[in-house]
């Protein structure tokens, strides 16, 4: 019987998180009030988690565009469809790897710091002293991380496929000697605004939310103690990845 | 005791099996500093967290200014912190905030003041702790007793009606230890508040408070000014206010529930 019920809770306990998760939401989103002190703190989560996910979000994009190319013109070659390359390459960045990998690479850069950052301060009690002092941890802390993911992850994204396409631009013109027109020619014609970059932009955003609010929410409920803090950001990693991907398809399969 | 601005009755507080308070009632009147005593464990900051609303009793009732914390819905529990200073064990400081910033963020969030008043006023408390002129100084670079008192100094910026102390002389040195001491008697003092003080420094607690309750086993064993409780006989007040190891206070664990090494006050 008790084994029993022991398997039943080990059932239920991700419905419970994810319900516990979904009100942790509606209690930051609750929490925003239009006023000069989010804004600046905004900005400056912007700043710590954007602006310094800069540099390793531009070298995986230019080497993923370079690779993506050597792969593509490879295959293309055998059909003799190698001037195809540009759209292959386009497409594949704007509708799904630019979104989804820097997504991951950002909840690898910014999520697990997010993380620590929040459980540092719940372990420190830095976040009980803000309750004791009548002021709202999730409104100060979490929700300006938050929104900072929301807003940083389409910016990102658009980085990296800028440095992706850089990337395939340097190894198809450069390299293997494309011609330039067709490739710039192929591009613009055969990408739609609203279907492929659009596309591209929906998902990053879902993906900014949905890493951050990971993130914060598991820093935030972190035991307070160092192995809690470790946990909390090995589960950040882990769950953003593997949600990122599922909400991928889920997108697509909308979108498409 | 007369108007009481902290009245706890008949609480119960468990966690899992284990029952940390039972039946714990006390007065705790305006404008005095009052200790609340006993063993590792027996569940004295529990009390503080019960008065500052972070916990609720299963059974009982907390009135602060005349307010029933337990049953407050959270805007209203904030709006009742705003009169309650809280200085933590390890002084909590945000760790990414300068000493100036730390003393400033209650004004900041829960006044109108200009930079300048929120300056002159942050100067004025930290100089009153002995702290000028650290103002840029980030917490990291604090001893444990300056961030003790730039603590003591946030508790009481917004000048509230109690301030809740856990452990404030915890890890300190003699002369540490005694300059809050000091502290928090002219803090008290000068700005008409009720201190309420969790410890078990039996010496220091002689010298600063006006009042002692003793709790042991879950229960309120004894009450009254430090003179008396050293002069009472129960033979579990004489043991705590001795430190002798011979007596009913258990010190071993589950030995009896509410006391020793269970789990250790914050």
């Amino acid at each position: 019987m008790k084994m029993e019920q022991t398997r039943k809770n080990k059932l239920l306990a991700p419905i419970a998180e994810t319900g516990h998760c979904g009100l942790f939401l509606m209690r930051m989103l609750g929490s925003i009030r239009l006023e000069r002190q989010l804004l600046i703190s905004t900005l400056q989560q912007t700043y710590l988690i954007g602006a310094r996910s800069l540099v390793i979000i531009m070298i995986c994009g230019f080497f993923v565009g370079m690779v993506l190319s050597l792969q593509s013109i490879n295959a293309l070659q055998q059909f003799g469809a190698s001037d195809q390359v540009s759209l292959l390459v386009g497409k594949s960045l704007f509708r799904e790897l630019g979104p989804v990998l820097t997504a991951l690479l950002f909840a690898g850069r910014a999520g697990t710091s997010i993380a620590a950052e929040i459980g540092l301060m719940k372990a420190t009690s830095q976040i009980e002293a803000m309750q004791l002092m009548a002021i709202d941890p999730v409104q100060r802390i979490a929700l300006p991380r938050f929104l900072a993911g929301v807003i940083s992850m389409p910016l990102l994204t658009a980085m990296f496929n800028a440095f992706a396409l850089l990337g395939a631009v340097m190894f198809s013109i450069g390299v293997m000697g494309l011609d330039p027109g067709i490739f710039w020619s192929k591009l613009h014609t055969g990408i739609y605004f609203t279907k492929d970059f659009m596309g591209g932009v929906w998902k990053s955003i879902v993906f900014g939310g949905l890493v951050s609010l990971i993130a914060v929410y598991f820093g935030y409920y972190a035991k307070p103690t160092g192995e809690g803090v470790g946990t909390a950001t090995t589960r950040t990693v882990v769950l953003s990845s593997v949600l990122v991907l599922i909400f991928d398809f889920i997108m697509t399969s909308f979108l498409i | 005791m007369k108007d009481p601005i902290i009245r706890i009755r008949n609480v119960h507080f468990q966690r899992g099996d284990k029952v940390v308070l039972d039946d714990v009632s006390m007065d705790i009147g305006r404008g005095g500093i009052v200790a609340i005593m006993g063993p590792s464990g027996v569940g004295k900051t529990t009390i503080l967290r019960l008065i500052s609303g972070q916990l609720q009793p299963s059974k009982g009732s907390i009135e602060v200014n005349g307010k029933q914390v337990s049953k407050l819905s959270r805007r209203k529990l904030y709006e009742c912190r705003k009169d309650i200073g809280v200085l933590l064990q390890n002084g909590a400081l945000f760790t990414d905030l300068t000493v100036f910033e730390n003393v400033a963020t209650p004004l900041r969030e829960h006044t109108d003041l200009g930079e300048e008043e929120i300056s002159e006023r942050v100067t004025a408390k930290l100089d009153s702790v002995g702290l000028a002129g650290t103002e840029e100084l980030m917490p990291h670079s604090l001893s444990g007793g300056m961030a003790r008192r730039v603590a003591l100094a946030r508790a009481v910026i917004l000048n509230p009606k109690i301030v809740l102390f856990d452990e404030p002389m915890t890890g300190l040195d003699p002369i540490a230890m005694s300059t809050v001491g000091r502290l928090i008697r002219e803090t008290n003092d000068s700005l008409g508040l009720t201190s309420v003080i969790v410890t078990h420094n039996v010496s220091q607690m002689k010298k600063l408070v006006d009042y002692c309750f003793i709790l042991a086993s879950a229960k309120l064993i004894a009450e009254g000014s430090p003179q008396e409780l050293m002069r009472n006989s129960d033979p579990a007040v004489d043991q705590f206010m001795n430190g002798r190891v011979e007596g009913p206070i258990s010190f071993k664990y589950r030995e009896d529930a509410g006391n020793a090494t269970a789990s250790p006050g914050r």
